[in-house]
């Protein structure tokens, strides 16, 4: 029974999915029973996981519950939540297949999950495929859509083609070490991490081109931008959001436990990509004219400075990629968010024209945005402020102080392409024929009021969530 | 516990500022309620600022008024507030220049009054922080915080190019500030090593022993982002482009008390954390403090438009704080002091008038005015008065903090008092010639003809500016007495850090610091500080 207890909160969103596609299809129009279903999964799986803190419930000896898992399985059922509270209305406007489009979400939710509490390299490349396959449908949700095809397409064969990768690593590992347990793999890498064979430097750099294709590391970034353009915004924000997170848990789950030994071969690898992460997704976002794309770019930004804590490494190093995660998840999920809900049925509305002068004609929703923006682009009192300060302050313990300050000059790069939007919003005049917003649905408006919310109060009081982070990384390593 | 001051006096302007944000209607129908409320919410907090005041100890070199909680301890960092007699009267000035700005817009702004407003409000809230926080975390955020009501109130309510004003501004803020939160963690990181703890805490910070190598970094890190913001030649691009397009109120809370951040910074934090470092760059940074002077200065005489002469003082004027802050003495540093609150009192003052003029008229080019004596002599009588204070009148209260500075500089540095003195000459030229070509002679402009005189909102504006000049030009005493303390403080703390450093690479006993010795500067060669032998 002991067993089971680890895997209780994936079980419940899994449960939930499932009943949400049944659901689905005894559903009279207009009904919503998916939505509240899918809600009661996520929320249950938040308490299975709050009950599960510090009992360390190991299932099957691939499944762990640790409090890291546990941590990125609430962060993940938030992303989850909010999702679904903004997808209702977009989902019913857009006429995408509302049964459809919950049940994978739901699925994505739960491979994430997996992907964050497996300890056993197999596992987490199911739960990477699990979830991989639900975001290549959600991303091509929207069938008619020639980019939505397109986005859809590309990301699922460069997606294949990383799997691919991983799958190497992993063969390479076990060819190694004889096992793909973290739990045996590391001993065995810690006793030749003096002399490592050629062979298990590939499998730690098949492995790392696996977890960068996932994390959109430069150079492994190449099908972000398009993805995230061409799929419907709402599954944007998830994928953006959700996949990140589910993917560095994983990352520092195996790189920073298991192939720590060798971390003086694959940190001089890492250093490189997140500097490149970090320049490229600032500088280019620069140019950007359409809104999702520019976050694209933005996304790969973050992801470089994620990437810096986790090369710092250590306890403050992890904790920092937790609550880094956190903070950008909510974050970057109410920006897309917003301009989600602008779309209307013909057209997207998400070059940054279309946000001309919204300030006067949607002052609230422009709000949002700002409020959202400026926590992505690090301002006080907002929580991308104390995520930067967190990541960085543990790159400068590191003594990488370079990359510290390419993080922080970058960071200043990219305000300049959040201040375009808000420079649209605000700063440009009312366009002569504004177009016809849709009124915001309820459900959203609760969802960027707790995102808003959270985006404030992780600023100004973020010692609750930055304790719960850096007790979440002392159970495992 | 005692009642919390500071914190009321900080986060009064914020609390007021979303009031107003329910209390505006949606189409500025309740556009007065809100001006008023504004106006009432930022005269409570200089009330306040005003009892702060009265209940300071002019004795003290200690931080009063105290709020030590902690914030987030995992780290080190507290929400720790004080002030001392450095910070006392930036904080009152802050208190001062609010209400004179809202009320100096009054009329101007009339579009979405009510983010004007919560704006102006909320960035009053991040000034006063930036100058009570003791902690350096707690001043970061309110440092970087600032940046985002000022970037709304440019690019909102600027004139044509405020968008690159806007944009520029804030950039250029946050490319420098953003060096000094690495050396802040750094700073952080330091104290970890030598104690085990993460502090933040500045007087914590004060008694690390950082090697000097490091304070080089360190230091350089803090100065650039202090520099950008005095701004300090050749940091400066940003400042007339901000000045010129920004709103009268914004202009005026830029020059009265945003500048005043940076050389503030260079005073609480870069020169006392990292003497020695100081001592290597005081002759440096007074330099281009001097060059600032005599640039800005000659900038300002060939301006064609009343905004960016000002602006380009603004230059001039702060050149001299930084003077006065490297010398490094009494003297010196407690007419740097002096000057921030008068730079805040006459050039706030002044873009008050460009701004009543360009409502006016909607120019700001002087060529278009001329003879306003004969059509607006109250306008005229007070830009008179406010002029004569820019320039440094005895009497008024430029002159005190300009001698001040010039005697300390002069007993730290000759050369540099030299040239510096030659901007008091230059700053007499640009704008007496200024004025003479706005207010004397015929009335040439037709449109001047029949300009309205100052409304008796507007007196309420100027009037307090100018009983300020008068006041602090006749009776500094009761400025100076309570800053004498806390600045002997910071002199003395930076004098320790410096011999300290020097004896223990010496292996001796500290040098005296004589200002005889002080004569080589310009050749870059530090006196206090010598390089090793070995």
């Amino acid at each position: 029974m002991n067993n089971l207890a680890a895997v209780i909160p994936i079980l419940i969103v899994t449960l939930s999915a499932i009943a949400a596609m049944l659901a689905e299809a005894f559903r009279e129009p207009g009904e919503r029973i998916p939505i509240g279903l899918g809600l009661i999964g996520l929320v249950g799986a938040i308490l299975a996981s709050a009950f599960l803190w510090d009992r360390q419930a190991t299932a099957f000896g691939v499944v762990q519950a640790d409090n890291f898992a546990l941590f990125v399985n609430i962060v993940l059922c938030v992303v989850g939540i909010l999702t679904i509270l903004l997808s209702d209305g977009v989902i019913e406007r857009e006429e995408l297949p509302a049964g459809e489009y919950y049940a994978l979400t739901l699925f994505g939710v739960a491979g994430m999950m997996l992907m964050g509490s497996a300890t056993d390299l197999l596992v987490i490349f199911l739960a990477l495929e699990v979830f991989s396959l639900s975001v290549y449908v959600l991303t091509g949700l929207r069938r008619s859509s020639a980019a939505g095809a397109e986005a859809s397409f590309k990301y699922f064969l460069l997606g294949a083609f990383s799997s691919a990768f991983f799958l190497y690593g992993i063969a390479f590992t076990f060819a190694v070490t004889g096992s793909t347990r973290l739990a045996q793999v590391g001993p065995a890498i810690a006793a030749q991490a003096m002399n490592p064979s050629i062979l298990l430097l590939l499998a730690v750099g098949l492995l790392m081109v696996g977890f960068a294709f996932k994390v959109s590391a430069v150079p492994f970034h190449m099908w972000t931008p398009d993805a995230y353009q061409g799929a419907p915004t709402v599954v944007t924000g998830f994928m953006s959001t959700a996949v990140k997170a589910a993917a560095f848990a994983a990352f520092v789950r195996v790189f920073l436990s298991a192939f720590e030994p060798l971390s003086t071969s694959w940190i001089p690898l890492l250093w490189w990509i997140a500097l490149a992460t970090m320049i490229l997704g600032a500088v280019v976002g620069v140019v950007q004219s359409n809104v999702k794309r520019m976050l694209a770019y933005s996304s790969i930004a973050h992801a470089g400075y994620i990437l810096v804590g986790l090369i710092a490494g250590g306890q403050n190093g992890k904790a920092a990629v937790l609550f880094y995660l956190a903070t950008y998840a909510v974050t970057n999920l109410g920006a897309f968010g917003v301009v989600a809900v602008l779309a209307t049925r013909d057209r997207a509305h998400d070059e940054l024209a279309d946000f001309t002068g919204l300030w006067h004609r949607r002052p609230m929703l422009a709000g949002l945005m700002t409020v959202f923006l400026l926590s992505l682009g690090g301002f006080p009192p907002t929580a991308g402020f104390i995520a930067k300060w967190y990541v960085f302050s543990a790159a400068v313990q590191a003594d990488e102080y370079a990359l510290a300050i390419v993080g922080v000059l970058t960071s200043v790069v990219s305000v300049f392409y959040y201040l375009r939007i808000v420079v649209m919003m605000y700063m440009t005049d009312k366009p002569a024929e504004a177009p016809a917003t849709p009124r915001l649905h309820p459900a959203a408006t609760t969802a960027f009021a707790l995102a808003a919310l959270v985006v404030f109060y992780l600023g100004v009081l973020p010692t609750g969530l930055l304790d719960l982070a850096g007790d979440s990384v002392i159970t495992i390593f | 516990m005692s009642f919390p001051l500071l914190t009321s006096i900080v986060f009064l302007p914020l609390a007021g500022a979303v009031l107003l944000l329910l209390v505006g209607g949606r189409d500025g129908e309740r556009d007065d309620l809100v001006r008023r409320l504004a106006l009432g919410v930022s005269l409570a907090v200089f009330l306040l600022t005003l009892v702060l005041w009265a209940g300071f100890d002019p004795a003290s070199a200690e931080y009063q008024f105290q709020e030590d909680h902690e914030w987030i301890p995992r780290f080190g960092i507290a929400y720790h507030l004080g002030v001392d007699g450095i910070s006392l009267f930036l904080v009152v000035l802050t208190g001062f220049l609010t209400p004179l700005a809202l009320l100096g817009s009054w009329a101007s702004v009339k579009t979405k009054v009510a983010a004007f407003s919560f704006f102006m409000l909320a960035l009053e809230s991040a000034m006063l922080g930036v100058f009570v926080s003791i902690d350096l975390f707690l001043f970061y955020v309110f440092w970087d915080a600032m940046l985002i009501p000022m970037y709304f109130l440019i690019g909102v309510w600027g004139y044509d190019r405020r968008v690159y004003a806007a944009v520029k501004f804030i950039l250029y803020t946050m490319a420098g500030s953003v060096l000094m939160l690495v050396a802040i963690l750094a700073l952080a990181y330091l104290h970890s090593e030598a104690t085990g703890a993460y502090s933040f805490d500045l007087e914590a910070l004060f008694a690390l022993t950082i090697a000097p190598e490091t304070q080089v970094w360190l230091f350089l890190a803090f100065a650039v982002a202090f520099a950008i913001k005095v701004p300090l030649f050749p940091f400066h691009t940003w400042l007339p482009d901000a000045h010129v397009e920004a709103p009268t109120a914004g202009s005026v809370i830029l020059a009265g008390v945003l500048l005043k951040m940076g050389t503030y910074g260079l005073l609480r934090f870069a020169f006392p954390l990292f003497p020695e470092a100081a001592a290597i760059f005081a002759p440096y940074l007074a330099g281009l403090a001097v060059i600032g002077i005599v640039y800005g200065a000659l900038v300002a005489m060939v301006q064609p438009d009343l905004k960016k002469l000002v602006a380009y003082s603004s230059v001039s004027h702060l050149g001299f704080v930084v003077l006065g802050i490297c010398a490094m003495n009494p003297q010196g540093v407690e007419g740097a002091i002096y000057q921030m609150l008068n730079h805040g009192v006459s050039t706030g003052a002044l873009f008050l008038i460009v701004g009543m003029l360009s409502e006016r008229r909607h120019t700001r080019l002087i060529a278009e005015f001329g003879g306003l004596k004969k059509v607006m002599p109250r306008l005229s009588a007070a830009f008179l008065v406010i002029t004569l204070s820019s320039i440094a009148l005895p009497g008024l209260n430029g002159f005190v903090g300009e001698f001040l500075i010039l005697m300390g500089a002069f007993l730290w540095s000759p050369r540099f008092a030299a040239v510096a003195a030659s901007g008091v000459i230059l700053s007499a030229v640009y704008m007496l010639w200024m004025f003479q070509r706005v207010n004397y002679g015929p009335v040439t402009n037709e449109k001047n003809q029949h300009l309205a005189d100052l409304s008796a909102r507007e007196l309420w504006v100027l009037v307090p500016t100018i009983v300020m000049a008068v006041v602090m030009g006749v009776l500094p005493g009761p400025f100076l007495a309570p800053m004498a303390p806390s600045v002997d403080r910071v002199i003395e703390r930076v004098d320790r850090g410096r011999s300290a450093v020097v004896s223990e690479r010496l292996g001796q006993t500290p040098l005296p610091a004589s200002p005889a010795s002080k004569d080589t500067e310009e050749t870059g060669s530090d006196p206090v500080s010598p390089e090793p032998e070995s």
